[in-house]
Parts: structure tokens; C-alpha cells; sequence
């Protein structure tokens, strides 16, 4: 049994305790806007939120999430209007989309370290986050629009 | 002196005479009936489970290979140089704990090492630390586990073998090695050092790992808190020898020991995990204070913290490197694809929760048991940092990939020279590990 809060909500699960989270989180609690990359920690698909900080779910066993507090995209905001979110659409910067839920949870984490990221800070965190598309270029804008717009500063994007 | 004329006695043999006898023999001591609960004060009860948590009965009395066992049950599985020894059930079951233990029999076990029945026990239990607690500390851990559950349970034989297996042998391990008594305050310090001392000396035992131990299992005299190897981890030097470029002050000490993690140093994993979340986390506030004062003087903090005040702004240059511009390094980008996401730091401080490598303990010691223990095992919400986890890379990076990330670690974020056989050192601390699943897509 392992029990976390996931989304604001508590959840128990019976499974053993070396499950991957990301199998718990799609096929036990149904939330399936997190993806199943590489399934080895390389790609950041998978990534969530542990305690406020991203981390890849399918190299992570839940038995480590133990009591943990667990956000997913679903959870960042419930009409979908995280400010990141907006900016990702403002911008349109997903192309086929796969990773891009990864993308987010990696770049909120990342502008909660960094609020004014420089180029360099962004690539530094965002390299773990792979996309096959090749949207990086607008990953980088949208989070320094997203950036902007938490500064309130419209002007820039 | 006298010690030097003791071992030359022991070592020739002559202590089988009349005298050695006379010393080493000590006996039983009358069982009793198992003493109800009544017999105990719930103020006593519970300052005895606060010291039985500071001094990690629990984690030496469960067993943790197989299937867990209960709480204190014993049948923890201990390997030595001398073979596996396991531990006794201190549950007070009549039959298979310490449930006819009288208190003093149980104080004399805490003093001397000399089970109920006058057999000398080995100093895998750490009586020559707890020797040092006060009668009435030993009374009160006595009254705690004498009011728990009695669970039956018999462990498994140790597998010490001949001539070790000679317990009257412990005897005269004590003749050298136990400096038996309550420790003695030290009037050249104040008295949250002494405090400390108590605590780091006598009942948390700090140096039962995190000092070297020579060829009879004792704890070399010679190199107090150098540091040494224990279950497959490295348990780092807490002296000046700790070779990290920021000092381990009272304030790292304090937050390490108390919330699992030292900004400037790194996270409590491994063994160290339990020691914190399960014992000192239990401790006074004060407490944990009091050792982390007394560390800071064993390794000199005061004296030392102004020497390197580049060391941050050195450790943020390191942690950004090679992770800017196009990248050709293979490990390089290794490091950049697995790890930087959640270490690299811009500055100009480490980011709470972002634990920077170029300062983290687990690359500047002697050899990369640790770093590999933690790229392997992950490490979960109830060790370190008790909100956040760290995944495992167990089925995510090869030998030769763990060996390619140490080396490029080392040679970029310490100053220090390479570690050696590195893949070979990968395989090795693999083996210790079980296997998580592999998360294929299905």
C-alpha cells in the first residue's frame, strides 16, 4: 500500500511497491496526460511534479513517493489556464504534442528556481526535456513569455 | 601504559592465566519475571523511546533482508570482516527477547557488553558508546522496550567463525578497546558541547560508522571520525579530513541531522536516512543542536570557514559548465540529458531542492560508492529531502555509462584527482542492489 496526495487528492494503491509512478498515475488513477517516453529517465515525457519539483515518473518507483504531494498536468490548473499553459498556446508551440506535458511541468519547475530565466538557464534545465518535433526554439519563447507575462511585463514575446 | 602492557599480555597469550579468568568471567544474572507495564511511568516510557529512537535501537534490532521483520524483533542482518552476526530480539518476549532481563542485567549489557547469562556479547552492539549514557538514560530505554509488544522470534546463527567465535575472547577486546563509564564533562567547554558529546559519544554513537575500525574490529584511537566504509556506502570523514569545499559548520551539521538535507552539502541517503528521519528527527530540537555543535568542533568549522570564500561562486561556475551552446562531449551530454535538469544551479546560490553537485559530499570523497549508491537507488520522499524524490538510473545507465558520468563529474566539479576502475566500482555496488522492474511501455 502506498499512499500520496496526487492533484490535492489522497490516494492509496495497491500495487507493489517497486511500480513505476508513471504506471500508477495512467493506468491505476487514469490520469493519461502524462506520457510514456523512453521509460528509462532520458526524455522528461513523463515528468510530474514531487513536492514541487519535476521529476520523472517512470524511473521512479512509487514506493519512493510515499507521502508525497504529487502534481500532474492535470493538476496545474483546473480550466487549463496555467500561465505557462497560455503562453504554450499563445505561441503554438506544440507541434505533434507528445511531450509537451512533460515540457510544462519541466518548465514551471524551472521558472519557480528561475523567474527570469536567461537563455542559458533554460537550456541548462530544459535539455533533459527532449522533443522529437524539434519546438525547442519555441519552448524557450513561451517560457520567457510565460516569464514575462508572471512580471507583468507584456511587452516582451 | 598500561593499555600498551595489556596488549603485549594479550597478544602473547599469557592472559589465559588465573587473573584474565577472574576478569573476564561474569555471571548470570537471575531471570525475572517479565515486569508489568505499571511498573514503568509513562514520563519514564517515553523519555526512554525518545532515547531509543536518538540511538537507532531499531534500525540494529529489525530485521531488513527477505521479508522485514517486526520492529525490534532482532534477526538484523550485520556482515563483518569476522562473518554475519545477527542481532537479539529486544522485544520483551520471556523465551526469545529480554523479557527476564532485571534492569541491572539490561544496564550491565549497555556497560559492560555481558548478556543476562554472563555471556560476553560483541561489539557489533555498540556498549563501548553506550557505556557512556547515564544510569538513568539506560534505565528509561529499559523501560521502553520492556513495555512494548513481546514478539517470539529466534534469530538466525551468526556466522562468525573460529577462533572469533570464542566470546571469552570479547574479554579481552574490552581490556583494550572499552573505556567503560558514564563520560566525564568537560569543564574547558560549555555545556551544550558537553551536551553534545553525550549524545554524538554515547548514545547516537556517530563514529560507531564513521570511524575506521582496525583489525580487531575496534574503533582506531588513532583516526577518530576519519571516516570508513560501512554497508556498501562510504560514512564521510566529520573531521577536518572531510575533503567537501565548503565546511561542515554547525549550521550544515543542524539542518543535515535535523531535516535530512545540508544545502551545501547534500542530502542524508542511505544509512544516514533512518539515522535521521527515524532518530534524531525524534530528538529535542536542543538536542540535535547540541550534536551539531559538538561536531562542528570536532572538525574545526570556526576556524576554518573563512578560508575558501570562493567556494559557491567557484561551484556555480563548475555547475553551469558545458551545459551552454552546442555539445559534443558525450558525457557531457550525458550529464546534460540525465542529471542537469534537476542539479545544475546558475547561481548565485544552490537552489533549495536543486542539490549542486560541485559542493555534494558524494564527489569529493575517496571513491564514488555513494555517488553511485544514489544514481542507482533513487532516493524516496521518506530519506533526504522528506517532500522530494530522486529517481532511480538503475536500468537507465550501464556500468560504463555510471563510469563515464564519475569520471566527467569528478574531472569538472572538484578539484580533486580521478577516481580509478571505475566501471569495475559501478559493477560492484550494482551487485548490492536489487533490480527494479524495467518500466517498458505495455
Amino acid at each position: 500500500m502506498t499512499t500520496f496526495r496526487l492533484n490535492g487528492r489522497d490516494v492509496t494503491v495497491d500495487v507493489p511497491a517497486d511500480t513505476p509512478l508513471l504506471w500508477v498515475i495512467r493506468d491505476e488513477v487514469g490520469l493519461t496526460g502524462t506520457k510514456f517516453g523512453c521509460g528509462i529517465g532520458m526524455c522528461g515525457a513523463c515528468t510530474v511534479h514531487i513536492g514541487g519539483r519535476a521529476t520523472r515518473s517512470c524511473v521512479t518507483p512509487v514506493s519512493a513517493a510515499e507521502g508525497a504531494d504529487i502534481t500532474t498536468i492535470e493538476g496545474i490548473d483546473p480550466e487549463g489556464n496555467h500561465p505557462v499553459q497560455q503562453a504554450w498556446r499563445d505561441l503554438q508551440v506544440p507541434q505533434c504534442g507528445y511531450c509537451q506535458s512533460g515540457q510544462i511541468m519541466q518548465a514551471i519547475s524551472l521558472l519557480k528556481d528561475y523567474p527570469s530565466p536567461t537563455d542559458e538557464e533554460i537550456d541548462a534545465v530544459m535539455a533533459g526535456s527532449l522533443c522529437r518535433c524539434m519546438t525547442y526554439v519555441r519552448i524557450r519563447e513561451a517560457i520567457k513569455k510565460a516569464a514575462a507575462n508572471a512580471r507583468g511585463d507584456a511587452s516582451n514575446g | 601504559m598500561i593499555k600498551r602492557i595489556a596488549t603485549a599480555i594479550v597478544g602473547i597469550g599469557v592472559a589465559g592465566g588465573v587473573g584474565f579468568l577472574a576478569y573476564a568471567w561474569y555471571p548470570a544474572i537471575a531471570p525475572i519475571a517479565p515486569p508489568p507495564p505499571s511498573s514503568f511511568t509513562a514520563a519514564q516510557i517515553e523519555h526512554g523511546r525518545v532515547l531509543a529512537a536518538g540511538g537507532y535501537c531499531a534500525e540494529c534490532h529489525t530485521r531488513t533482508d527477505g521479508k522485514r521483520g517486526i520492529e525490534l524483533a532482532g534477526d538484523y542482518k550485520m556482515d563483518t570482516p569476522f562473518g554475519a552476526i545477527f542481532s537479539s530480539n529486544i522485544t520483551p518476549d520471556p523465551e526469545t527477547g529480554i523479557g527476564r532481563w532485571s534492569e541491572a542485567a539490561f544496564r550491565r549489557a549497555m556497560r559492560k557488553g555481558v548478556s543476562r547469562d554472563g555471556t560476553h556479547l560483541f561489539p557489533a552492539f555498540p556498549f563501548d558508546h553506550f557505556t557512556h549514557m547515564t544510569d538513568q538514560d539506560i534505565n528509561d530505554v529499559y523501560a521502553f522496550l520492556m513495555t512494548r509488544e513481546p514478539i517470539h522470534s529466534v534469530k538466525r546463527e551468526n556466522t562468525v567463525g573460529f577462533p572469533f567465535n570464542i566470546r571469552l575472547e570479547q574479554a579481552g577486546w574490552k581490556l583494550l578497546f572499552l573505556h567503560e563509564g558514564e563520560l566525564k564533562y568537560d569543564q574547558s567547554h560549555d555545556a551544550e558541547w558537553n551536551r553534545g558529546a553525550y549524545l554524538a559519544e554515547g548514545l547516537s554513537h556517530c563514529s560507531a560508522c564513521h570511524t575506521p575500525r582496525n583489525a580487531m574490529g575496534a574503533e582506531k584511537s588513532s583516526a577518530p571520525y576519519d571516516g570508513a566504509a560501512v554497508d556498501n556506502w562510504i560514512a564521510p570523514p566529520l573531521n577536518a579530513h572531510n575533503p567537501t569545499p565548503e565546511v561542515w559548520t554547525e549550521d550544515e551539521f543542524f539542518k543535515y541531522l535535523r531535516y535530512g538535507s545540508a544545502p551545501l552539502h547534500g542530502s542524508a541517503a542511505g544509512p544516514m536516512s533512518p539515522v535521521v528521519h527515524g532518530g534524531l528527527s525524534e530528538m529535542p530540537e536542543s538536542d540535535v543542536h547540541a550534536i551539531a555543535h559538538y561536531l562542528a568542533d570536532i572538525d574545526h568549522a570556526s576556524s576554518r570557514v573563512s578560508q575558501d570564500p570562493k567556494a559557491i561562486a567557484w561551484a556555480m561556475d563548475a555547475s553551469m559548465k558545458d551545459l551552454v551552446g552546442p555539445q559534443t562531449n558525450p558525457n557531457a551530454r550525458l550529464y546534460a540529458g540525465a542529471c542537469a535538469a534537476c542539479h545544475a544551479n546558475a547561481g548565485p546560490q544552490p537552489v533549495e531542492g536543486r542539490p549542486e553537485l560541485a559542493l555534494n559530499n558524494a564527489l569529493w570523497l575517496d571513491e564514488p560508492t555513494n555517488l553511485y549508491q544514489v544514481i542507482l537507488r533513487g532516493i524516496g520522499t521518506t530519506e533526504g529531502i522528506s517532500t522530494v524524490s530522486m529517481p532511480s538510473f538503475y536500468h537507465s545507465l550501464s556500468d560504463a555509462d555510471l563510469a563515464r558520468l564519475a569520471a566527467y563529474l569528478r574531472a569538472t566539479r572538484t578539484t580533486l584527482p580521478p577516481w580509478t576502475d571505475l566501471e569495475k566500482k559501478a559493477a560492484e555496488v550494482r551487485k548490492t542492489l536489487p533490480a527494479p522492474p524495467v518500466a517498458s511501455s505495455h
